[in-house]
């Protein structure tokens, strides 16, 4: 009886041990008020884009003729219309929903490749020049410019979108963790694995890679927000999304030229993006405190 | 220090050849043939041949990208395919427009980032300091096409200060300021919040260092240890930051110039990139990330000179 009891208190014991490490995290995320404020805004915004035909009374792209230009508050349209008679309150959230999917699809395909080159770049030496003076040409050109030549080669349309922003976070994401694997690479652990016999492919993925989860983590949630901005602004400037797509960018660009009869039709759109890139960069400030402060992402 | 500078030409140089050698494959294996964009759906194969010919586009790829570089020596960045203006010519008129914008956009950035950063610091916590990082967090987030859209709204449209586009009149003159206005505090706003955050926590981390409480301790004046001991450590990151960001507002500038219909070097890029018009395409990214490279040089080597500690070896 006695055994099984110090049995179960140790094995209680190695079970807090184990998720210690993410409770602890999440416990520092929610004291931060801003971050908590972020949590809840995405959260908000995921609940709407995956509940999207639900909540709305009218398609995104279901016309009116007669409910034009309609101001907020009116009558079953409480965010209005725009100069088609189309609600705004569909337009948004299926905008969100675009917003989601492009972040995360960019934001995954970036890691993927970033990951891949930073690891190979950080424990191969005779890798590294190679890779990371690639990664340095590809910083050589600054914030949006990479992805708009990318489409320039691709043509324009919210799939070359995701494309360009994809490429455009790899070098990032390969810099951070081509760092965390020289830092990792000289502790003794993985010397004693290389002893054992360990190969390089297991040493890489299962005791290299777990320890610059959080660098990655920060990284990814940031971008989503970079993306988030980026698509917007791209759609915007008529390179990405096209009309009638309800894609937040493209829906201010159209909104600009009825400033002065319908402002909402422009403001409404600027406010969803400023909220979501809003809520992704407090998000990945907190999440960097709470995991290390002294983290350089 | 000469050695040093010496060095990073040399890098810059194998640098602006990597960039123009992706810009230039980007473009090559772009789909669509130049000759057809140029001679239009209806042309004739001869016609076709005669163009290809004529651009050496029957050449291999490599000495294609090799008389492009010649050419761009020479300061001949070949012709546009939509109007067959030289691109050289394009840009030298539009250039100076993405300058004024950049430049003046930064000033103001580098103004209003380090008063609220410094204030941030010195008045720790008080409602200052909350002002001052609450707009720091929704400066970077707000995307500045939306923030000059707002802006045209409250202070051209409604208010009618100033005018709604354009940058044509002269910067020195009352019109060609109020034309700047709007448009660099579109541009500059996400600068400015980034580094009011850089300078208030590197301002911060300085004023706990000891030899603050040193002259402290000496009876420096308060005024004195902030403005001269402290500032002057306090300013080493964030003229990194402002560097970096210098490159990220130059990005901007393609955005801002078409929220305000300005004639520079990003609606050139745009309008090209819609029309698939490589040539003009090709220079205008190039030229960007040139200037981008070159002011990252600029700034390490300011770098070096304003902190000793750091080695340059």
């Amino acid at each position: 009886m006695s055994t099984d009891l110090a049995i179960e208190t140790n094995s209680s014991n190695s079970e807090k041990k184990k998720d210690g490490f993410i409770v602890e995290t999440v416990k520092k995320l929610v004291q931060n008020k801003l971050a908590v404020i972020g949590l809840v805004i995405i959260f908000i915004q995921v609940v709407l884009a995956i509940s999207a035909p639900f909540i709305v009374s009218y398609g995104p792209y279901e016309q009116d003729p007669t409910a034009t230009y309609l101001g907020v508050g009116s009558e079953g349209h409480f965010l209005g219309t725009d100069n088609y008679g189309r609600d705004m309150w569909s337009r948004i959230v299926y905008g969100s929903r675009i917003s989601l999917i492009v972040g995360v699809s960019t934001v995954a395909i970036g890691l993927l490749g970033g990951i891949t080159l930073g690891l190979l770049a950080g424990y191969f030496k005779k890798l590294d020049a190679i890779i990371m003076r690639i990664v340095d040409l590809l910083f050589a050109f600054p914030g949006i410019l990479l992805a708009m030549l990318i489409i320039a080669m691709l043509g324009t349309s919210l799939v070359n979108v995701v494309i360009a922003i994809s490429i455009w976070s790899i070098p990032g994401c390969a810099r951070i963790v081509r760092g965390s694997v020289l830092s990792v690479k000289k502790q003794e652990y993985v010397m004693a694995l290389r002893s054992v016999g360990a190969g390089n492919t297991r040493i890489l993925l299962k005791h290299i890679l777990p320890n610059c989860t959080a660098p990655i983590i920060v990284f990814a949630t940031t971008r989503m927000a970079t993306a988030i901005l980026s698509t917007a602004s791209l759609s915007y400037l008529g390179l990405g999304a096209q009309p009638p797509t309800p894609e937040w960018g493209a829906m201010i660009a159209a909104g600009q030229n009825f400033m002065w009869d319908a402002p909402h039709m422009a403001v409404i759109p600027g406010v969803a993006i400023m909220l979501t890139v809003f809520a992704f960069n407090v998000v990945g400030d907190g999440l960097r405190d709470a995991l290390d402060p002294n983290m350089n992402v | 220090m000469i050695s040093f500078i010496i060095r990073r030409m040399g890098q810059l140089v194998l640098l602006l050849l990597g960039i123009s050698f992706i810009v230039f494959m980007s473009m090559h294996i772009a789909p669509g043939d130049p000759a057809t964009i140029i001679g239009g759906p209806t042309a004739k194969e001869s016609d076709l041949e005669a163009i290809r010919e004529d651009l050496g586009l029957n050449k291999p790829v490599f000495v294609q990208y090799v008389d492009y570089l010649k050419g761009i020596l020479q300061g001949d960045f070949g012709y546009s395919y939509q109007n067959s203006q030289p691109v050289g010519e394009a840009i030298a008129t539009r250039l100076p427009n993405t300058i004024k914008l950049a430049v003046s956009s930064m000033i103001v950035a580098i103004i209003i980032g380090l008063i609220a950063g410094m204030i941030s610091a010195m008045k720790q916590n008080s409602w200052l300091d909350v002002t001052s990082t609450t707009f720091a967090l929704v400066g970077v987030s707000i995307p500045n096409f939306w923030l000059g859209a707002m802006l045209i709204l409250v202070f051209a449209v409604n208010l009618q200060w100033l005018p709604v586009s354009g940058l044509s009149e002269p910067f020195y003159t009352m019109d060609g300021m109020k034309q700047l206005v709007l448009p660099s505090i579109t541009l500059g706003t996400a600068s400015a919040a980034i580094i009011a955050r850089m300078s208030r926590s590197s301002m911060l981390e300085v004023v706990k260092s000891d030899y603050i409480r040193t002259a402290k301790a000496k009876g420096v004046k308060h005024k004195t240890v902030i403005w001269v001991h402290a500032l002057r450590n306090a300013l080493i990151p964030v003229i990194t930051v402002v560097g970096i960001n210098f490159g990220a507002l130059l990005g901007g500038t393609i955005i801002t110039e078409q929220v305000f219909a300005i004639n520079g070097i990003g609606r050139l890029m745009i309008d090209a990139i819609a029309a698939r018009d490589f040539p003009m395409v090709q220079a205008t990214v190039l030229l960007v990330a040139s200037i981008f490279v070159i002011i990252n040089l600029i700034v390490d080597i300011i770098y070096v000179k304003v902190d000793p500690r750091i080695s340059y070896e």
